[in-house]
């Protein structure tokens, strides 16, 4: 039984998605919240049990209709893969919880999208087969669509469709590269292809660089790298918060894919391709985290300076794995669920902000309305823990990272990080001072002035500030427990650098049922 | 024959490529479309150009590479096929949504040089879509 637990993060979204669609005719919306509930703990459970189970050390392999690895499609979930799944949902739950709170009535098939969204998600991560990862791109995209324009009109289309537009060409490009991989090597297995990269024949070395360029060029994009992030900011900030929230883990699997070929295909035994374009990589790291903390400052929308916020944290994430040290990939890897929980709170907090100003909206103003202690009290939590200051976890990640980087590259990359981080913490104070403290019209009076709210202010309900408290938890857990947390993603990183056994385990498994 | 697939793919994608850069949402529509075929044609070659030889096994011929073509490629474009044609729907539709909303169908939303309308834009900018 406990083989096709792989199948379950895949399968029990997807099964969920379509009775959803089903209900969804006859039911009210309080049916479909429950059922999209149930389904989450169930899928939370099963990812923990496959955490635990990874943690262990082991790699899981299933092969999908019991073909042997080489012809057929291969799952597998080794620390990498089970700790990405883990984070999409725990994520997962906080944005339901959103979104049950009133916002899942105004958009049409909402959770259906939603459970579809993260069936692709949770494909991407757990594939071991690399047109299989098209494929689960593609899924994840067209349910992404469906949650950002659900409802939408007007600018929010407009947004959309450079979203759309973008990444249609991101991921034929993504087919043009493999078809080269595939004319090349003669196969989509990633851990087949590790081997074979090696043996590539010199007159084909041009080639196949251009190729994998190609490739993480296609995964560059979905994270949002330096030149391809223009539709980034616009898209987040115009989505649902509840989506917003939840696309933050998007970027996070162009990220993953990077990572995931990096060590794998073009690690350090990769003969002719081995270290490949991770120099590239650094540099334009280095660059896209310095260009997001002048977004940052210059964000004149709380939502804009969330959606630099994410990039800054890509380009961190990039710095992390460019240099492809261990150290530095188990900084990267702590620090990659820290981002994704602090990003997703910040776009939540936004609404809300958004809400309980009224007209104001989350826009930087001279003079603010008065708003309530625990927005602001929030607000501290969330800024504070995603520029990386102590006690929270976002300053365990840099350290850390910081302290790995080896020493060569310690000049540049010191200056960037600190600077850009600097240029964050000045950004997210300017917006906090104008938002929370510069309230109350003329200053003149004592400050203890009840002041009315604005009218027609709607309420912020309890279950969207827990949903936003369940996030900051996340948070603050990972700072308590920094230490097992740890020593899993080291753990982690030294299985990724070590790709042989991941190599050996996927070509070892042979079908149970069927002749070879 | 080599010669044709390739330069088919080549024209191809110059056109898709040119018609993707432009302002109009219909040309980038239009562009992709072109893309996805020229992507088409490249994955099915990547099985190499075999003039005659089916890709699946029939009886009386030995099961050897010799007799056949490669299947996968095959498969592949199939995919690729149907995920593209997905894909067009979803971004006509959007298009002609932008189009309604924006009285434009430039791919910003509206003219350069112009202001865009605001007559649903403040409503909708803080991500809550009317009932």
């Amino acid at each position: 039984m406990m083989q096709h637990l792989l199948l379950v993060p895949i399968v029990l979204p997807l099964v969920t998605g379509a009775i959803l669609l089903l209900l969804e005719r006859r039911h009210e919306v309080r049916v479909l919240r429950a059922t999209s509930a149930v389904s989450l703990l169930l899928l939370l459970a099963a990812t923990l049990t496959l955490l635990a189970r990874a943690s262990g050390g082991g790699i899981d392999v299933y092969l999908l209709g019991d073909w042997p690895s080489r012809i057929g499609i291969v799952l597998m979930a080794d620390r990498l893969s089970a700790q990405m799944v883990t984070t999409t949902t725990l994520l997962a739950i906080p944005a339901l919880m959103y979104a049950s709170a009133g916002w899942d009535r105004r958009a049409l098939h909402f959770h259906a999208l939603f459970q579809v969204q993260l069936a692709g998600l949770n494909g991407a991560f757990l594939t071991g087969d690399i047109f299989n990862l098209f494929v689960f791109f593609e899924v994840m995209l067209i349910a992404s669509y469906g949650l950002l324009l659900s409802g939408a009109r007007g600018e929010r289309i407009s947004a959309g469709m450079h979203y759309v537009v973008f990444n249609i060409a991101a991921s034929t490009l993504f087919l043009i590269a493999l078809g080269l991989v595939y004319g090349l090597f003669g196969t989509l297995n990633m851990a087949e292809l590790a081997v074979r990269v090696r043996e590539v024949a010199p007159e084909d070395v041009a080639l196949a660089r251009a190729a994998c360029g190609l490739l993480l060029v296609v995964f560059c994009a979905k994270a949002a790298l330096l030149p391809m992030y223009l539709w980034l900011p616009e898209t987040y900030a115009r989505a649902p918060a509840a989506v917003a929230a939840l696309f933050v883990i998007l970027t996070k699997v162009g990220l993953y894919a990077v990572l995931r070929t990096g060590t794998l295909i073009f690690g350090d035994d990769a003969g002719p391709l081995a270290g490949f374009a991770r120099e590239a990589l650094l540099v334009f790291g280095l660059v896209t985290m310095l260009q997001a903390g002048l977004g940052v400052v210059g964000a004149m929308r709380l939502r804009i300076g969330a959606s630099y916020l994410v990039l800054m944290s890509s380009g961190m994430l990039f710095i992390a794995f460019a240099l492809a040290t261990p150290g530095t990939i188990a900084a990267g890897l702590y620090y990659l669920p820290h981002s994704c929980f602090g990003a997703a709170a910040m776009f939540l907090l936004a609404h809300i902000v958004q809400r309980e100003r009224a007209q104001a909206g989350d826009r930087v103003l001279p003079m603010a309305p008065p708003m309530p202690c625990l927005t602001g009290f929030i607000y501290l939590l969330v800024a504070v823990s995603l520029v990386g200051l102590p006690p929270l976890s976002g300053f365990i990640g840099k350290f850390l990272l910081l302290g790995a980087v080896p020493q060569e590259d310690t000049a540049v990359v010191y200056a960037v990080v600190l600077g850009s981080s600097l240029l964050a913490l000045i950004g997210l104070t300017r917006t906090g001072t104008r938002l929370f403290w510069r309230t109350g019209g003329d200053g003149e009076g004592d400050g203890d002035a009840p002041v009315p709210q604005p009218a027609g202010a709607p309420k912020v309900s309890r279950l969207e500030f827990a949903a936003t408290a369940l996030l900051i938890g996340y948070g603050i857990a990972m700072t308590l427990a920094a230490g097992p947390v740890l020593r899993y993603t080291t753990a982690a990183a030294e299985q990724l650098l070590s790709p042989g056994e991941y190599v050996q385990e996927v070509r070892g498994t042979t079908p149970v049922m069927r002749e070879p | 024959m080599e010669f044709a697939i390739a330069s088919a793919v080549g024209v191809l994608v110059a056109g898709g490529v040119y018609l993707l850069l432009r302002a109009r949402t219909f040309d980038v529509i239009l562009g992709l479309t072109l893309l996805s075929y020229a992507t088409n044609l490249l994955i099915f070659s990547s099985g190499r150009a075999v003039i005659g030889k089916p890709p699946v096994l029939r009886d009386g011929v030995a099961a050897v590479a010799e007799h056949y073509t490669d299947p996968l490629p095959q498969a592949l474009v199939l995919t690729a096929i149907v995920i593209a044609f997905a894909m067009t729907a979803v971004v006509v539709v959007v298009a002609m949504r932008n189009h309604a909303d924006m009285r434009s169908d430039h791919v910003d939303g509206h003219e350069p040089g112009r202001p865009p309308p605001d007559a649903h834009s403040d409503a909708d900018a803080d991500g809550e879509p009317r009932a």
